[in-house]
């Protein structure tokens, strides 16, 4: 099986690690509060009047 | 059989990622802990049932930051619903994309599987991901800070679940609408015409959420399966595809949603849904 065959198959694993991963980092520099901020507030760019 | 059940999932995760009825009565969003989490389809966080973030508004919240950071927080949720997903989540768990499976099914003359020009046309999700999403969100001012530009502009589900629901009931709201709620407006009846005509325009077309996970069609864990030794390649799988894919291409192409519809067409039941074998 030549390495992108590999890759191919766990591939998905990879990502998933990665994504986990990257989570992690996001939270421990804020993102997800940052995320969290934007999302409890009306967004009103969203809704056409921002 | 597969259409039943993928219709009743839609409606399932629909219902369940925006079910905070009191917000359709108060004219308010929810604000409560669920909304550290990004959803993983287009489900605007501004729709007052929405009971977590959207994920392409959490990257584009992110880049509307000072300065430039990398988006670790957005692109987490993206590698983890892509690569264990793909654009199964198109098919199975949009609130968006349920909207347009819903208009497809008016009955209405000549019906298309995709619009003129597809093969150039379909690489506008990845145009307005660039252009809008991302470079927008870093560069476009609204006064002194960011916009994310996505929203602002185009975001059809925001009009939608969001906009309409939130006016309708928010009369402090409605009094400040004005010029670019209109455009919105303008947009979305665009996106509702077509999805009557064509498959799911703005998924094909312009979504940048699409976009993304279609890059982790070829890796994600779930997958179509198709059994090459049992298949006589009768088409009847290519009929059945609403978004014109070859049988080649089922699963792994960054158009297949994985709705299923070559499941159930296949007569020699070479297709199935799986996980990918390891």
């Amino acid at each position: 099986m030549n390495i992108w065959e590999k890759n191919k198959k766990y591939g998905w694993l990879y990502g998933t690690v990665l994504g986990i991963l990257f989570l992690g980092v996001g939270a421990l520099q804020g993102h997800l509060a940052d995320i969290w901020q934007k999302a409890v507030m009306i967004c009103m760019e969203c809704i056409g009047i921002g | 059989m597969i259409q039943k059940i993928r219709l009743a999932a839609q409606l399932l995760f629909t219902v369940i990622t925006n079910g905070y009825t009191y917000g359709f009565l108060s004219g308010k969003i929810y604000r409560g802990g669920l909304k550290y989490v990004c959803a993983p389809g287009l489900n605007c966080y501004s729709c007052p049932g929405a009971l977590a973030s959207c994920p392409i508004g959490a990257l584009q919240a992110l880049l509307n930051q000072r300065g430039f950071r990398i988006p670790f927080g957005a692109l987490g949720f993206f590698f983890l619903f892509g690569s264990l997903l793909g654009r199964f989540i198109c098919g199975w768990l949009c609130p968006f994309g349920l909207v347009q499976d819903l208009l497809y099914r008016i009955p209405f003359f000549r019906k298309k599987k995709t619009l003129p020009f597809h093969k150039y046309l379909k690489y506008g999700k990845y145009a307005t991901l660039l252009f809008l999403v991302c470079i927008g969100s870093m560069f476009l001012f609204g006064g002194f800070a960011k916009v994310p530009a996505f929203c602002k502009y185009l975001c059809p589900s925001g009009t939608l679940l969001g906009a309409l629901p939130l006016l309708g009931a928010n009369e402090g709201l409605r009094m400040q609408v004005g010029g670019l709620f209109y455009w919105k407006l303008g947009v979305l009846i665009l996106i509702v015409i077509l999805s009557i005509k064509c498959f799911r325009p703005f998924c094909q077309y312009l979504c940048p959420l699409g976009a993304i996970y279609g890059l982790f069609n070829r890796f994600s864990l779930v997958q179509i399966h198709w059994e090459k030794e049992r298949c006589t390649s009768c088409g009847a799988c290519e009929r059945a595809c609403p978004a014109a894919l070859s049988v080649t291409e089922i699963s792994c192409s960054p158009e297949c949603i994985r709705c299923g519809k070559c499941v159930d067409a296949c007569p020699q039941k070479c297709l199935h849904f799986g996980q990918r074998k390891i």
